[in-house]
């Protein structure tokens, strides 16, 4: 069972954490609520009502300089020139051999000043990466103690952000990025999230953290708003079938490998790294692909690492599985070879020496009501 | 925490409940709390001859699967069939309705090496 890691950080808001009964474990090298109350109950906010999110572990690198544009275009596997200011997008960072250094959004805050959140996990990590290949007028600004960051998710979300934030009118659209306030310090509010439902992510000095924190649970206090750990945030995600690093992403995972493709520019100016690694794989054709599947019969939930079967024939692993708490059946993620990999396709998991009947579906396996 | 004194407990976070030379076993509070939402239990064989310390049975959470040793030796004579339907109940009635397993003691001399509620209290911190 898991006991928390005296080495690791403590965001800005662990007194309100440990106040609120959160369950704390290490995550990615900090100290953050696994759950509050119940994974269920969480998970269940978020889809009908709204969830309140600390999400300060994630990290926050500021990028700005004439040539920020450019060099990030070299870096990443999206086209920064396609955002104009105020938007963002999903991108991936790669290693040479095109296998993935991290996933992160990139938002234009204005035409010289970006924004990449990155995994708390790899924030060291790309932090180096980016050092190295740091190049003409860019500097890069990462200073994880003095931010924080929430995510307010679910359908009610909206309601809420207006309720904490009177002054301003114009919610950002999908992907979009404001620059607000909150008693007198900027708060960048996206609307983006890592849940398959509405929502929005906020950034911001970690001397207001506690602050808005209990402002936001306040004004969502009627709403059915609770807070919610990281084992929500993960079965919410998977359902979703979002990548999480670590599990359906790593550094021998490319982009083309996890259906990321629509994240990759081929046709922007700029070479990025791990690009002609990655047109090879493409021309020749890829081996592995990942997968959504659902267990159609009774049984344990699958879980990462469990092998998948064919015909007699181990085609590949589970990379995320667990029980949907919203459809109440075993449903995952797994990374198998490509001549199986089509929809519709049955396939098998073996739990334990049990092997479980399945089929792959259609990413995402929940969707939100439009 | 609730720790009926009519138990014996294992370091494992497993409560066993001995009526001559059966006993039933399940998991404490503590470890139900732990785990917190249980969404799937995978029960031991009946007819499974097995040796204390051995893991025979799953519980799974949302967020993963933790095996369940059982305490003392023994054969599995039953198990309990409510935790298929309803695997939840390890989480509002751990030491009632959520018995996992009974089993026939073949070495009833190990129950002297389990804890009273006392010191599995101590154990866990309370």
């Amino acid at each position: 069972m898991p006991t928390p890691d005296s080495k690791a950080r403590q965001t800005a808001l662990f007194n309100a954490h440990t106040a609120a009964g959160g369950k704390m474990v290490d995550f990615g090298g900090w100290n953050m609520p696994v759950q509050y109350t119940s994974i269920l109950e969480e998970h269940a906010a978020v889809r009908n009502a709204a969830g309140l999110f600390d999400i300060s572990h994630m990290g926050q690198v500021f990028v700005s300089g004439t040539s920020s544009e450019a060099w990030l275009n070299s870096l990443l596997t999206n086209d920064v020139r396609q955002l104009s200011p105020g938007e963002g997008q999903y991108t991936l960072m790669l290693n040479e051999n095109a296998g993935t250094v991290d996933d992160l959004l990139v938002f234009r805050i204005d035409d010289q000043n970006f924004l990449l959140v990155v995994n708390a996990s790899r924030a060291e990590r790309d932090l180096k990466w980016m050092k190295k290949w740091l190049n003409g007028n860019a500097t890069l600004d990462y200073e994880p103690e003095t931010r924080a960051a929430l995510a307010i998710q679910g359908p009610r979300a909206i309601q809420i952000i207006e309720k904490t934030f009177p002054d301003f009118f114009h919610a950002p659209k999908h992907n979009e990025i404001e620059t607000w306030e909150y008693d007198k310090h900027p708060v960048l509010i996206s609307r983006t999230g890592y849940t398959g439902e509405d929502g929005f992510e906020l950034f911001f000095d970690a001397s207001i953290a506690e602050e808005l924190w209990n402002r936001l649970l306040k004004e969502g206090k009627g709403l059915g708003c609770l807070p919610a750990g990281l084992g929500a945030r993960d079965s919410l995600r998977l359902e979703a079938c979002l990548p999480l690093y670590g599990h359906e992403l790593d550094e021998t995972i490319s982009p083309l490998e996890a259906g990321l493709s629509p994240f990759v520019s081929f046709d922007k100016p700029e070479k990025f790294i791990g690009r002609e690694f990655l047109r090879e794989q493409r021309e020749k054709g890829l081996q592995r692909k990942l997968v959504a599947f659902e267990i159609t019969g009774p049984g344990a939930p699958p879980r990462a690492d469990y092998p998948v079967w064919k015909n007699g024939r181990v085609i590949g692993k589970v990379t995320s599985g667990g029980l949907s708490p919203t459809f109440r059946k075993g449903i995952g993620l797994a990374l198998i070879e490509i001549t199986e990999a089509t929809l519709g396709n049955t396939l098998e998991i073996e739990i334990r020496g049990n092997k479980l009947p399945a089929v792959i579906v259609k990413r995402p396996i929940y969707r939100k009501p439009s | 925490m609730n720790l009926p004194d009519n138990l014996k407990y294992a370091d494992s976070h497993e409560w066993v409940l001995v009526d001559g030379d059966v006993a039933t076993v399940g998991i404490t509070d503590h470890a139900q709390s732990e785990l917190s939402d249980v969404v799937f239990v995978e029960l031991p064989k009946t007819g499974r001859t097995t040796a204390a310390k051995e893991a025979v049975a799953v519980v799974e959470s949302v967020k993963a699967a933790s095996d369940i040793y059982t305490p003392v030796s023994g054969e599995i004579i039953a198990t309990n069939p409510e935790l298929t339907a309803d695997p939840a109940l390890i989480n509002t009635d751990p030491y009632g309705k959520a018995w996992i397993f009974k089993i026939k003691l073949s070495a009833p001399q190990e129950l002297a090496g389990l804890k009273d509620a006392k010191a599995y209290a101590s154990h866990i911190g309370k």
